[in-house]
């Protein structure tokens, strides 16, 4: 079980979330933030606090949002388990997916 | 020339902790922690309040520890501030203090019928089962047949779960033996979950709730008329997808049939408590129907009585007074102003807060990391002038010394945590709570006496 970030994220990266998330498992990208699924305590702190409601319980996602789930984990199977993301730093780059959508602009 | 800035932490509990963490990442080396608690044990809630089978909330603790482990912290358990060591001690012995003992006083329905015996708060209930050593394992004996918990947030879904759950798929927990062996003997078939307000007010969160409904052997009761929104619920609903979440869990609630199961839980929303009735024992919960008008509430005037032979009680938490901190009645928390603890009317340099004693009793865990950052970055402002008032940095040990203060440090804690895992293990589990004060500290103590033979 893990929270899982989807599109409603990208290119906004509020970063409410990564202060109250209690082991720092959410990382920076380049446009998108992205949950470490095997760090992630199953909280609910950075759904709460996400200004974007961008953040889903595994066991929420609907169907079609499967892929979110999908796509970090692949994220993470390159860089694994970092342990904190504020010392850390960010990753600074993206998973494909999330690298080739058209820029979005928020409303 | 100035030594290391120096900071005091009351409790040890997840805002605590973090305060140390946000310090000893943002002040490199020259920072000295201290952090008290009442307990001999860290961790506060995460230990004594987050549910022996949520393990994976557990597994916070590594992350903590981390912070304790850090060679610029110490911990000093078993130490009460206010009695042990005073205010005027720390602020003498320390260039800041930090206030994070969290809120830990139950708040009151102030209905008839609220003192009879097996009339309590969730906060004893949680206390009870997590093997808290202010409780003891005979504090309950789950001999009601039917039981109520009154609130609609996560402390009440907790209670009502461990009420509810199969004592089976506890038994892989650190969940004290006396406290299993209470639950497996448990009479409990029904279970009430009510509150005044409906599904647009509820505090729970989605996960959480649903688990009760997953709960195997259980059925799950909701009236699909509570489940109806007025049009100011309809905007709180859209405006919140967490609620419209935890709608969307009620709503397939209501649509299900009883299957027979040996237990059943009864979610009940715009239900006031008004009167717990019974001479000398509970006998039922007197609940007047309400309806929401804007942001209050409105009597419709027709009262139930719901059979129940216990009442839990899960309406908040409140702070505690300390002696010499000024607190805030009406909220019950210390004043605080930008993190600064107010006196005189202005945020004080050198005094802060952190977590529920602070913002009062809201927001989840990780709430408190947010709140630590913010408390250290005030503290840090301060810090060139804090640096520059002379403290006696010797003085708190002395004290303690001279007082006879059995604190129990790091490693004490972790001998406590062997010997937790060897209880444990004799059962055939990875961890056993040790529910008691004096076997807490003596498990604490055990290696150091043998070790000086």
């Amino acid at each position: 079980m893990t929270y899982v970030i989807t599109d409603a994220c990208v290119d906004i990266m509020d970063k409410s979330c990564v202060r109250e998330c209690p082991v720092d498992c959410i990382y920076e990208g380049a446009r998108a933030m992205y949950i470490q699924p095997d760090e992630c305590i199953d909280c609910g702190a950075c759904v709460m606090t996400c200004p974007m409601d961008a953040i889903v319980s595994d066991s929420d996602l609907m169907v079609e949002e499967q892929p979110f789930l999908d796509r970090a984990i692949e994220y993470f199977s390159e860089i694994g388990a970092p342990g904190g993301a504020k010392r850390h730093g960010a990753i600074g780059y993206d998973h494909p997916s999330v690298a080739t959508l058209i820029p979005q602009t928020q409303e | 020339m100035t030594g290391p800035l120096r900071v005091a932490v009351v409790g040890a509990g997840p805002a605590g902790c973090y305060v140390a963490d946000a310090l000893c990442y943002e002040v490199d080396r020259d920072v000295r922690l201290d952090i008290f608690d009442r307990l001999p044990t860290p961790f506060g809630l995460l230990r004594y309040g987050v549910a022996p089978d949520h393990l994976k909330m557990k597994s916070l603790q590594r992350t903590l520890q981390r912070t304790l482990d850090d060679p610029r912290v110490r911990f000093l358990g078993n130490v009460q501030i206010g009695t042990d060591l005073n205010i005027r001690d720390l602020l003498e012995s320390y260039h800041a203090v930090v206030y994070a003992q969290g809120a830990s006083r139950d708040n009151q329905l102030g209905i008839p019928g609220e003192c009879l015996p097996d009339s309590r708060s969730a906060t004893e209930f949680v206390a009870w089962y997590t093997g808290h050593p202010d409780s003891v394992p005979s504090a309950f004996s789950l001999t009601a047949s039917a039981v109520a918990v009154v609130g609609l947030g996560n402390v009440a879904v907790d209670v009502t779960r461990m009420l509810l759950k199969d004592v089976d798929l506890l038994r892989g927990t650190d969940i004290p033996t006396p406290v299993l062996e209470v639950l497996a003997d448990s009479k409990v078939s029904d279970v009430h979950m009510l509150g005044r307000r409906g599904p647009a007010q509820a505090r729970w969160t989605p996960k959480e709730l649903r688990e009760l409904g997953e709960l195997p052997g259980v059925d799950v009761v909701v009236d699909p008329a509570d489940l109806v929104l007025d049009e100011a619920s309809q905007t709180a609903v859209d405006a919140d997808a967490s609620l419209g979440r935890c709608l969307a869990v009620l709503r397939e609630w209501a649509e299900r049939r009883p299957s027979g199961a040996a237990r059943t839980l009864h979610v009940h929303f715009f239900v006031k408590p008004v009167a717990i009735t019974g001479i000398s024992t509970v006998e039922g919960l007197r609940v007047e129907r309400c309806r929401l008008n804007g942001n209050g509430l409105l009597s419709e005037g027709d009262v139930d009585l719901l059979e129940v032979q216990m009442v839990l009680k899960s309406i908040g938490y409140l702070g505690i007074p300390m002696s010499g901190v000024p607190f805030d009645e009406q909220q019950a928390i210390i004043p605080s102003v930008g993190s600064r603890v107010v006196r005189d009317g202005r945020g004080n340099l050198g005094e802060y807060v952190c977590g529920w004693i602070g913002r009062g009793a809201r927001g989840v865990l990780g709430t408190n990391k947010g709140d630590a950052e913010d408390c250290v970055k005030a503290l840090l402002t301060d810090a060139p002038q804090l640096l520059a008032r002379s403290i006696d940095p010797r003085r708190i040990d002395v004290l303690l010394a001279d007082r006879g203060i059995e604190v129990v440090d790091l490693v004490g804690w972790a001998r406590i945590e062997v010997a937790e895992s060897a209880l444990g293990r004799a059962e055939g589990r990875p961890r056993a709570k040790i529910a008691t004060l004096d076997g807490l500290l003596a498990a604490a103590a055990t290696r150091a006496d043998s070790e000086m033979k």
